[in-house]
């Protein structure tokens, strides 16, 4: 297929949700007059994504990922835009549309709870009409990347959670689509159990040129599996590109950490950037990229250093602390 | 072998293999289907039936045969389905290319395939404990009691599908399937069987698709002579009745579905 395969272009989606006061009075009034609210949880976003690309979606509780993924799918409607997702419209959802992509959600599940994972393996390769010998070529392929074995004949509710996620993506990927969209697909595991569910994710890329998109809390799969990012906010794409480029956008100073031989008081590093931490021998200063080097040399001239690092402040506090401050001017100007 | 047919076989198998971890559940849901024949122990101590022209041995085979067509066409689609959709749990199946109420549908089968043995157990008891109560059907009604029993159960989960597309509109239509129980009990014949009626009530039941899901698979498995052609009409009819209304009802549903709690 030429061209993007994914292509959003304004869209938006609008939910009306009735409110309710709190009490008896609250209730009756409920009850009698029903009040109703319009929250725009989608305004009006457009980006295209190509075929292969792995794409992070990022953004706070309530930005409106799940929602954008869930139109996307074709799970729900949009309420205005354009939208095309391997050649269909997603919310017409035909069968040709279903079986080229795929949507695994961290917390919940397809598979069912009281059967071995084999069993719901064995209804999936029916429904996607993959062929017997074919589905377990599959299943033994997925298995040996997702490092499963006998726990596919066990019951789910024996499983333990990251094992279950493993069933959960061999499940999602049996009918190999050419469409991944994973919505924190790392919700709940431990460190290990994350780092072997992303290696997997980039193998399977790599392997089958699938297109993933992937919404994740936990920034370690971002930078691991993202080349590029899309950051949404209140509804609205705030940046598409590179994590490189929205660290260089929203952080315009670079993080120097020194271990210093001798103690010096905090007014010994005024004139080499902003002091934002100092304990001890350990000191961190923020200095504007434009005057890194310059600093940098200049530190080493000044105090006797026994290590330095120069690094971007963490991703996830610079976007926390811009959404923080994009809330409060938002409030103060209502 | 044909895609169809592959599903099906699929989705019964992995169904019954579930349904047979729940047998206890499944055990207690058949015993809790009595209310028939609690009805024949009310009948059976008082004159009405004789006074409709029914005689005892009409009357507990009746309510025996009531008992087992209730057994069979139970209909659980609503609650699951609610549950479901406000779990989260229905949005994998929507994605998947076929529709979720064929799972649900090979569900109901698995189940009732389950509750052969406990049914089963159930009328050797009854035999046992009255043994003048339990008859042999001839093959004939044998054979259209159970074509009938799978028509109506039929007809039943139609029903059901109706009031369950209006889980897209309202959080807690399984309500509004509890009020249709009210018509179900009474105008199906599970209290009472539909030749005790007056006439007035009689045609105005048989004008409503309940007592083709109870009466009509009773009375010929109770090989009581029934218009069998008008029976399976009856039903044919409602079915083809409610399936477009469904259809429509399940799109625009669809459209409506906000993926709650996904």
């Amino acid at each position: 297929m030429a061209g993007p395969i994914i292509r959003a272009s304004g869209l938006s989606k609008t939910y009306r949700i009735s409110e309710k006061q709190p009490g008896l009075a609250g209730t009756i009034q409920h009850l009698l007059r029903r009040r109703h609210r319009d929250v725009l949880a989608v305004d009006g976003i457009s980006f295209t994504i190509e075929p292969g690309e792995i794409v992070g979606f990022l953004g706070p509780n309530g930005a409106g990922k799940t929602t954008t993924l869930k139109m996307l799918t074709g799970l729900i409607h949009p309420s205005g835009g354009e939208l095309e997702v391997a050649g269909h419209q997603p919310f017409r959802r035909q069968a040709r549309f279903l079986r080229q992509i795929t949507l695994v959600m961290g917390n919940r599940q397809q598979l069912i709870w009281d059967l071995p994972a084999l069993d719901s393996l064995r209804v999936n390769a029916a429904v996607y009409g993959i062929a017997e010998a074919e589905a377990q070529r599959r299943i033994g392929q997925l298995a040996e990347m997702l490092e499963l074995g006998q726990e596919l004949r066990r019951p789910m509710r024996k499983l333990s959670l990251g094992q279950r996620m493993k069933a959960e993506l061999l499940a999602a990927l049996l009918h190999e689509p050419a469409v991944l969209f994973l919505d924190e697909p790392t919700l709940g595991l431990d460190v290990n159990a994350q780092a072997r569910v992303r290696d997997f994710l980039a193998d399977y890329n790599r392997r089958t040129g699938a297109t993933v998109l992937l919404t994740s809390h936990y920034m370690g799969d971002i930078t691991a599996l993202c080349p590029r990012v899309l950051l949404i906010h209140q509804g609205q794409l705030f940046h598409d590109g590179s994590l490189a480029d929205l660290t260089q956008r929203l952080a315009p100073c670079r993080q120097v950490r020194l271990e210093l031989a001798d103690l010096h008081p905090p007014e010994a590093f005024a004139g080499f950037g902003q002091l934002e931490a100092h304990q001890g021998h350990l000191v961190r200063l923020l200095v504007p990229r434009a005057q890194l080097a310059q600093q940098v040399a200049a530190l080493l001239e000044r105090f006797a250093v026994v290590d330095l690092e120069v690094s971007d402040p963490p991703v996830e506090e610079l976007i926390g602390g811009l959404f923080r401050q994009r809330d409060s001017n938002s409030e103060a100007s209502q | 072998m044909s895609w169809a047919w592959r599903v099906a076989r699929a989705l019964l198998g992995s169904q019954y293999a579930l349904m047979l971890e729940y047998r206890a559940e499944i055990a207690l849901w058949a015993l809790s289907g009595v209310l028939p024949l609690i009805m024949l122990g009310v009948w059976s101590g008082s004159g009405a039936a004789a006074a409709a022209g029914l005689s005892p041995q009409q009357l507990s085979q009746y309510f025996l045969a009531a008992f087992v067509v209730r057994q069979f066409t139970v209909v659980w689609l609503i609650q699951v389905f609610e549950d479901d959709a406000l779990q989260g749990r229905l949005s994998p199946f929507l994605l998947q290319p076929l529709s979720p109420l064929w799972r649900y549908l090979a569900a109901h089968f698995s189940e009732q395939a389950s509750r052969i043995p406990f049914v089963a157990v159930m009328l050797l008891v009854v035999g046992l404990a009255a043994p003048g109560l339990l008859w042999l059907p001839s093959a004939g009604a044998l054979l259209l009691g159970i074509l009938a029993i799978v028509a109506a159960f039929l007809l039943r989960f139609l029903l059901q599908v109706l009031v369950t597309t209006l889980c897209f509109w309202s959080e807690r239509a399984a309500a509004l399937d509890r009020l249709l129980m009210i018509p179900y009990l009474f105008l199906s014949g599970i209290v009472a069987p539909l030749e005790t009626f007056p006439p007035a009530v009689r045609r105005l039941a048989l004008a409503t698709p309940f007592p083709w899901m109870v009466d009509f698979p009773a009375r010929l498995l109770a090989g009581e002579p029934v218009n069998v052609a008008l029976g399976f009409g009856a039903i044919a009819a409602w079915c083809l009745l409610l399936l477009p209304i469904g259809h429509w009802l399940w799109r625009a549903g669809l459209r409506r579905y906000s993926a709650m709690g996904a």
